[in-house]
């Protein structure tokens, strides 16, 4: 593989990651990680739309005119969707319930349309496969392991297996109420993009700072 | 001539530059100036003009606490002991057991047995702050190379008061942790956090496990499951169901606090007392307490001209809303806090004022949250900066236009 290409696949997986660094696609994160099993199937889902999406604009991007690119991205990911929630609907109809409109709402998803406008629209139909790729397993990365948090803790399972026997089920385990709750999502990707940064320095920001305001050009800021 | 001086200045060398124990040289300096005066003095001019510094201020503050703290391990044991003479079971655990074994009795008002009783409630849970979170306190100023610093001895002192007596200690550990990490040092340690790291942590208990901080249960140690006559439930919490709960209890009573609730906050009285001590040193501002007071007295009038035919906490009057729940621990401890609030002077106000709308409007409309104080103050700690950056807007402008170019 040449290291375009290696780049392309690998560098969304931490480097480059669309939740943790770009902080892309939040609402599905925050909304389906109460389960490992909902997560992955909505990893799948986004790898699936993000794949055909990506590998599609790329094929005609030479021929989509300029001033109506997003109408035709727009039309190209919808349809995916669409077949993708038939797809659910057909094969795991019950996660495809506790899924409900968030599948249908891949559609809007960020990082989707943030790569086919970003990277497809430039680039080949096998780099930008390998981007699809790269980017839809950095999602599920941060969705599987927020998931396996919330799951673990919150309900004392993991794929609706019991891990962690629950006071109610007659064990010891006191479940954690946060975690089942949107918040916790929250704490979670931040915990991660934290560890992220500190084992990867060079993705922290530079700080904003008060002294900004002494600075040439906001000096009528003070008076 | 000194031991401790002595056996100091010996350990010094392991922990300084170049020592094997390095890392831990914050936890060598928290011990030399807590038990000394620093070594280093400015050598140059400098500009301090008072002798007021972060250490004496939080001293200050855990000085204006003593009252609450007194107050806690009264009313604890005296909740627990009232509620057995009426009827209620003692709890099975070892506080009980203990008690038992010295030959005290439960059934009896006495203060001194109350103290002993509440005091076997609280004192665990301080001494599980103080080790948890003195804990996360020395690993974080290891990790970062700064020093260890008093602000936590407030939120140490603050965490248990606002907890229920029956809380396991456990909750208490991670309640604390989760408070201290991602209240305070996260955002870069004491004087940089905008939300109050004690407060923090009881909201993550609350949300995370709220059968053991909310209800009935958790208010009084003692089990009166079998019991018809009595309810563990707050005032607070009876007010929101039944409408004639206000009018059967007595105000004064529930002013001086002996009535079920967290440790540490049931007594608005010993409350003031914290208050008074905290404005005549200046480190709470008056401007805060009034914000919140006016705040809560005007959303209250307006709740009470609204109405509810199913919400018998529309009708409650603000006198009443001064003494229950968190309400008078919140305005004097929480609110002020320094760090967490709006830094200028009308801003305090503003502040204030949104602590007292909010903390109404939650309880009284929303009574699955009766935290509103807890939740109130939170919330306006995010609003905090806003409000200073309008306030110092207004001014700039005000300024400008002044010079009239």
């Amino acid at each position: 593989m040449a290291k375009a290409e290696r780049e392309a696949l690998l560098d969304p997986l931490f480097n480059n990651n669309p939740i943790a660094l770009q902080v892309l696609g939040i609402c599905s994160a925050l909304a389906v990680t109460t389960k490992l099993e909902t997560s992955l199937v909505m990893s799948l889902a986004v790898i699936a739309v993000l794949i055909g999406s990506n590998v599609a604009i790329s094929a005609i991007r030479n021929q989509i005119p300029s001033s109506i690119r997003i109408i035709v991205q727009l039309t190209i990911i919808a349809s995916l969707v669409i077949v993708t929630d038939q797809i659910l609907k057909a094969f795991v109809f019950d996660v495809s319930k506790q899924l409900s409109v968030f599948v249908g709402l891949i559609i809007t998803n960020c990082i989707i349309m943030g790569r086919a406008e970003a990277f497809a629209m430039q680039n080949t139909v096998k780099m930008s496969l390998m981007d699809a790729l790269g980017n839809g397993f950095g999602y599920a990365i941060i969705l599987i392991v927020v998931a396996f948090v919330r799951e673990l803790f919150g309900s004392g399972k993991l794929f609706g297996v019991t891990i962690l026997q629950t006071v109610n089920e007659g064990g010891w385990y006191v479940p954690n109420g946060l975690m089942v709750l949107a918040p916790a999502a929250f704490f979670l990707i931040g915990g991660f993009i934290w560890v992220v940064r500190s084992w990867k320095p060079e993705q922290v920001e530079e700080e904003f700072h008060v002294g900004a305001l002494l600075e040439p050009g906001h000096e009528g800021n003070l008076r | 001539m000194d031991p401790i001086r002595d056996a100091l200045d010996k350990a010094a060398p392991l922990f300084e530059k170049g020592g094997r124990l390095e890392k831990l040289y914050p936890l060598y300096e928290m011990h030399d100036t807590i038990l000394y005066t620093p070594g280093e003095v400015t050598q140059t001019s400098s500009h301090v003009r008072d002798g007021m510094d972060l250490k004496r201020m939080m001293f200050s503050v855990v000085i204006a606490l003593i009252p609450c703290i007194l107050w806690a391990m009264y009313n604890t044991g005296y909740q627990a002991q009232f509620a057995i003479a009426s009827g209620a079971l003692p709890l099975d655990n070892w506080q009980s057991w203990l008690l038992h074994e010295l030959g005290f009795s439960f059934r009896n008002t006495n203060p001194i047995l109350c103290v002993i009783h509440g005091s076997l409630y609280y004192l665990p849970v301080l001494i599980t702050t103080m080790a948890a979170g003195g804990l996360v306190e020395v690993t974080s100023a290891s990790i970062r190379g700064h020093e260890v610093n008093e602000g936590f001895l407030v939120s140490g002192m603050l965490f248990p008061l606002t907890l229920p007596p029956t809380i396991p200690l456990w909750m208490v550990f991670i309640g604390i942790a989760f408070g201290i990490i991602f209240g305070k040092e996260v955002f870069g340690g004491t004087g940089m956090n905008f939300l109050n790291p004690a407060l923090v942590g009881r909201a993550f208990l609350f949300f995370a496990y709220p059968a053991y901080m909310s209800g009935d249960a958790p208010w009084i140690a003692a089990n009166f499951s079998g019991v018809d006559s009595f309810t563990g439930a707050t005032l607070l919490a009876q007010a929101a169901v039944t409408s004639g709960a206000l009018e059967a209890a007595s105000w004064w009573k529930s002013f001086f606090g002996l009535i079920p609730g967290s440790m540490g906050e049931t007594s608005t009285f010993a409350c003031l007392l914290g208050a008074g001590l905290l404005l005549v040193t200046r480190i709470g501002s008056w401007r805060t307490m009034l914000g919140v007071v006016v705040g809560t007295i005007g959303m209250a009038l307006v709740l009470n001209l609204a109405g509810s035919a199913t919400n018998p906490l529309f009708a409650v009057p603000f006198y009443w809303h001064f003494v229950l729940g968190g309400w008078a621990f919140g305005m004097v401890f929480m609110a002020t806090d320094p760090v967490s609030s709006a830094f200028t002077d009308v801003g305090k106000m503003y502040y204030g004022i949104g602590i007292g709308v909010l903390c109404i409007l939650i309880r009284v409309v929303n009574p699955a949250y009766p935290e509103g104080m807890m939740l109130s103050i939170l919330f306006m700690n995010m609003f905090a900066p806003l409000i200073d950056h309008f306030i110092v807007q207004a001014n700039i402008r005000r300024r400008e236009a002044g010079y009239a170019t």
